[in-house]
């Protein structure tokens, strides 16, 4: 596992001298953050609000995990980052470009750059394994390379070499149907990694895996997240699992933050705010 | 693409090599290569196939194919644009549709009764596997023959008017909805039928227990599916066996009047019918789910 | 506590029973609606109800006796075959041409690939006025400027299948790329490759499954088209039959058995491959 890829440098130098500061760990001066909600807020056909006035930032490398109830707005909030919802007001600054007024070209370019993990892994599930890492490329392609499905062979190496690191090879020529939960969301993994993200978005990544599968999937990433210095953000619905793998839990309760800080700062009555509970409610309450 | 490679190592290792597939001519191959996927291929192609080879050996009988066109064009404008009726009444016209809507009415209810015994008979979870089949194979010559070739046979055999259209219109509904039913029924909870079975009911009890509750909601949908179609097909079976109804009027005005006019006006009639037809079937189906 | 508990008991009864009440209600409301339509229906259309049951064993005795095919009816099986040829070989290619249209016709309607929300309500409007006008309007107008051609057959075919083929793209493609389509356009893939990349593979055994279907449907309707148009092996029957040729009706009516069976079985068998 560790042998896992190394740290990505950005293409900015700004973003580069940020990774060293990263790596010196002696004194840690304000990073540059990468990701910039501000004052964010969605409402869905003029009638269901989802978020109210969302403000907070995300530094390079973060591993961030956003925790709360269903329809708390968890999901809004990730789909902000790549507009597959557009926000209805606020700004998200997204590594220096204000997201919301991109253009098409723009979009494009944000959306290269972050992958995204879904809850259902959202394959392509009539084809190989291969096929959909490599889908990873498209927003890399012109059109119509991407449109008849040609990849070089480069592209295509380095897709095995995701693979292997996520233990993919023998599954590599199968078909994504033929796999089970945990295979099909490493493949997810894979895909997201092919884009070379600078970001990665992950909207209930193990919701519907088993715990061990999950713990795979967790472990991946939280390596990914460390050797390659890649920035992840976790919708989680497990808070035991938010709490034991991020460095930073954002508690929400509809559409507003109500908890941004270290796990370990996080208390029961406050989990119970988040989730609008009371004591023994919650599954994390016994034991 | 370089950032991703590990600087100082080879792109890729040797076992990497032995887990790609590669074409003749060295290149990694990314496609499944499954069965599914070639049966597709090769279906997509020989229906291409099948229709290039159509279009191009087709008896066009030398057709001015531009003429052709503008004049439908200039039709269609009028059949929609102006329509009128000459030869026939409004009030005729609605006897007529009445006609038709009982035709297919008449068809449906015998159809569906029918339907009933038949897939009783031969859906795989209760019946006789035997029986079954045997129902199975005839319910599919039965459906294969055109319904208006049905009805056509029947106004020889029974004589012209409504009892050969019907007659005609239920062989095709019955073999449909039995097929339907059948497979309503089959998608009943296998556990229900067993648990009534180890009771000790009979077979009348777990049809009325069991089956019933479990599958009149899609039955009823496919009955009003059945309707519509059935709709239709008197329709065409006034239009071509002179069966009567609105469809008979339609083709009286376009085959023998030749007022394009009268049949814009009798289409209008008969599509607002449909959609009526539909958008209720369409409720009612909501109202029993 | 106890007052809670004794609402409780006394209600189960009351609730069951209210139960089958309203499901005996809704048996009875159901089956007198079905016997009132019946007898208006039977009205409207003169129906003879015993004289209907009566005809049927009439009808099957005649059946045996004269639509049989003999020998000089055989003799006629190459012109029917041609014929049949002709009317599957239409079929076949009027499904295929309407797939091509309703493919493109759904992308831009479609829930999750429509590019204007304005376009994709306009197909949907397009679709169903073509679903709803029956293919015999289509054929009667047809037969004004295209005569007794083949085209005429093809054209009222196209429209219907057109309408219908689209109304089915449309569901097909919301039931089985959405999820798809949001990774790809997630990763930054345009337009068309999420079409060709994630749209068609993931919809493509469906609509191959329904393109069967239709050419199966299309065989039948096209035979009735024939007698209408004179075209096909619809005329084919309608010459014979109008000959009282019985013997080469029967003829006629096997054949057409035979290939849509066929057509039926091969169907079958590809869906069970492709799914």
């Amino acid at each position: 596992m560790d042998m896992f890829l190394p740290p990505i440098r950005g293409t900015t130098p700004t973003v580069n001298k940020m990774a060293d500061k990263m790596v010196n760990k002696t004194r840690r001066p304000a990073p540059m953050p990468i990701l910039e909600f501000q004052n964010v807020s969605k409402i869905y056909n003029n009638t269901t609000t989802a978020l109210t006035d969302v403000s907070f930032s995300v530094d390079e490398g973060e591993f961030v995990s956003i925790i709360g109830p269903s329809g708390s707005g968890k999901s809004t909030i990730l789909r902000c980052v790549n507009r597959l919802v557009d926000a209805t007001r606020g700004e998200i600054i997204f590594d220096g470009h204000d997201i919301n007024r991109a253009n098409k070209k723009e979009l494009r370019q944000v959306r290269k750059k972050t992958g995204m993990i879904f809850q259902h892994y959202n394959l392509v599930d009539r084809l190989s394994v291969i096929e959909n890492v490599l889908h990873g490329r498209l927003g890399h392609k012109h059109t119509l390379t991407g449109v008849v499905g040609y990849y070089t062979e480069k592209e295509k190496e380095n897709a095995f070499q995701i693979l292997a690191k996520l233990g993919l090879t023998e599954q590599a020529y199968k078909r994504c149907d033929e796999l089970s939960g945990g295979q099909k969301q490493r493949v997810g993994i894979a895909r997201s990694l092919m884009q070379e993200p600078r970001l990665i978005l992950c909207d209930e990544p193990i919701a519907s895996l088993d715990p061990s599968a999950s713990k795979v999937i967790m472990d991946h990433l939280s390596v990914i997240n460390k050797n390659m210095n890649l920035t992840c953000i976790f919708n989680l619905h497990q808070v035991d699992v938010a709490l034991r793998y991020s460095k930073r839990i954002i508690g929400i309760t509809l559409g507003k933050i109500v908890y941004d800080g270290p796990p370990d700062q996080l208390g029961k009555e406050k989990i119970h705010e988040i989730y609008q509970s009371s004591e023994g409610e919650l599954i994390t309450d016994v034991g | 693409m370089s950032e991703f490679v590990i600087p100082g190592q080879s792109p890729v290792s040797l076992d990497l090599h032995k887990c790609m597939r590669k074409t003749r001519g060295g290149k990694i191959k990314i496609a499944a290569g499954s069965k599914s996927g070639l049966a597709i291929k090769l279906t997509i192609f020989i229906l291409l196939g099948l229709t290039v080879y159509g279009l191009l050996t087709f008896d066009y009988k030398n057709i001015d194919l531009a003429k052709a066109i503008n004049g439908t064009w200039s039709n269609l404008k009028v059949l929609f644009g102006q329509p009128r009726l000459t030869y026939s009444s409004f009030a005729a016209a609605m006897r007529a549709l009445l006609v038709t809507f009982s035709l297919g009415a008449l068809s449906t209810i015998f159809g569906a009764l029918i339907a009933l015994f038949g897939a009783l008979l031969c859906a795989k979870n209760i019946a006789n596997p035997i029986a079954a089949n045997v129902i199975k194979g005839f319910v599919a010559f039965i459906r294969a023959v055109p319904t208006i070739l049905w009805v056509l046979i029947f106004t020889v055999a029974a004589g012209l008017g409504s009892v050969a259209a019907v007659i005609g219109l239920t062989f095709h509904s019955a073999g449909y909805l039995i097929k339907a039913y059948a497979e309503s029924i089959e998608e009943t909870d296998g556990g229900a039928i067993e648990a009534l079975k180890a009771s000790g009911a009979s077979f009348w009890q777990i049809v009325s227990q069991a089956i019933l509750p479990a599958s009149i909601s899609y039955m009823i949908a496919w009955t009003f599916l059945r309707f519509e179609i059935n709709f239709t097909n008197a329709l065409a079976v006034g239009a071509a066996a002179g069966a009567g109804g609105i469809g008979f009027d339609l083709w009286m005005a376009g085959s023998f009047y030749f007022d394009i006019r009268e049949l814009g006006y009798i289409t209008y009639i008969v599509v607002a019918a449909v959609i009526l037809l539909e958008t209720i079937a369409t409720k009612i189906k909501a109202r029993v789910r | 506590m106890l007052g809670k508990n004794q609402t409780f008991v006394n209600q189960t009864p009351l609730n069951q029973t209210s139960v089958f009440v309203k499901r005996k209600r809704t048996f009875t409301l159901v089956f007198l609606g079905t016997l009132a339509l019946f007898l208006i229906a039977a009205a409207a259309t003169n129906y003879d109800v015993i004289g209907g049951f009566e005809s049927i064993p009439k009808a099957i005795g005649w059946l045996a006796k004269n639509f049989v095919p003999n020998a000089k009816a055989w003799s006629r099986l190459p012109d029917i075959l041609t014929k049949l040829a002709e009317t599957a070989l239409v079929s076949v290619a009027v499904t295929v041409c309407a797939a091509l249209g309703a493919f493109f016709f759904s992308l831009l309607s479609a829930r999750t690939t429509k590019v204007n929300r304005w376009i994709g309500r306009g197909v949907r409007i397009i679709a169903a006025f073509l679903r709803n006008v029956p293919d015999i309007v289509w054929a009667i107008l047809l037969m004004f400027s295209f005569g007794q051609n083949i085209l005429t057959g093809f054209f009222a075919l196209f429209f219907a299948t057109l309408g219908m083929l689209t109304r089915t793209f449309i569901e097909t493609i919301d039931e089985v790329s959405v999820a798809c389509v949001e990774a790809l356009q997630a990763t930054g893939a345009t337009y068309l490759q999420t079409v060709f990349q994630g749209v068609i593979p993931s919809s493509l055994p469906e609509i191959v499954s329904w393109v069967l279907y239709m050419i199966e449907t299309n065989i039948r309707s096209s035979t009735l088209i024939g007698v209408l148009t004179a075209t096909g092996v619809g005329a084919m029957f309608d010459l014979y039959y109008k000959r009282m040729d019985y013997s080469a009706a029967s003829l006629v009516v096997i054949s057409i058995v035979v290939l849509v069976i066929a057509i039926e079985i091969i169907s079958n068998q590809i869906r069970k491959v492709i799914m």
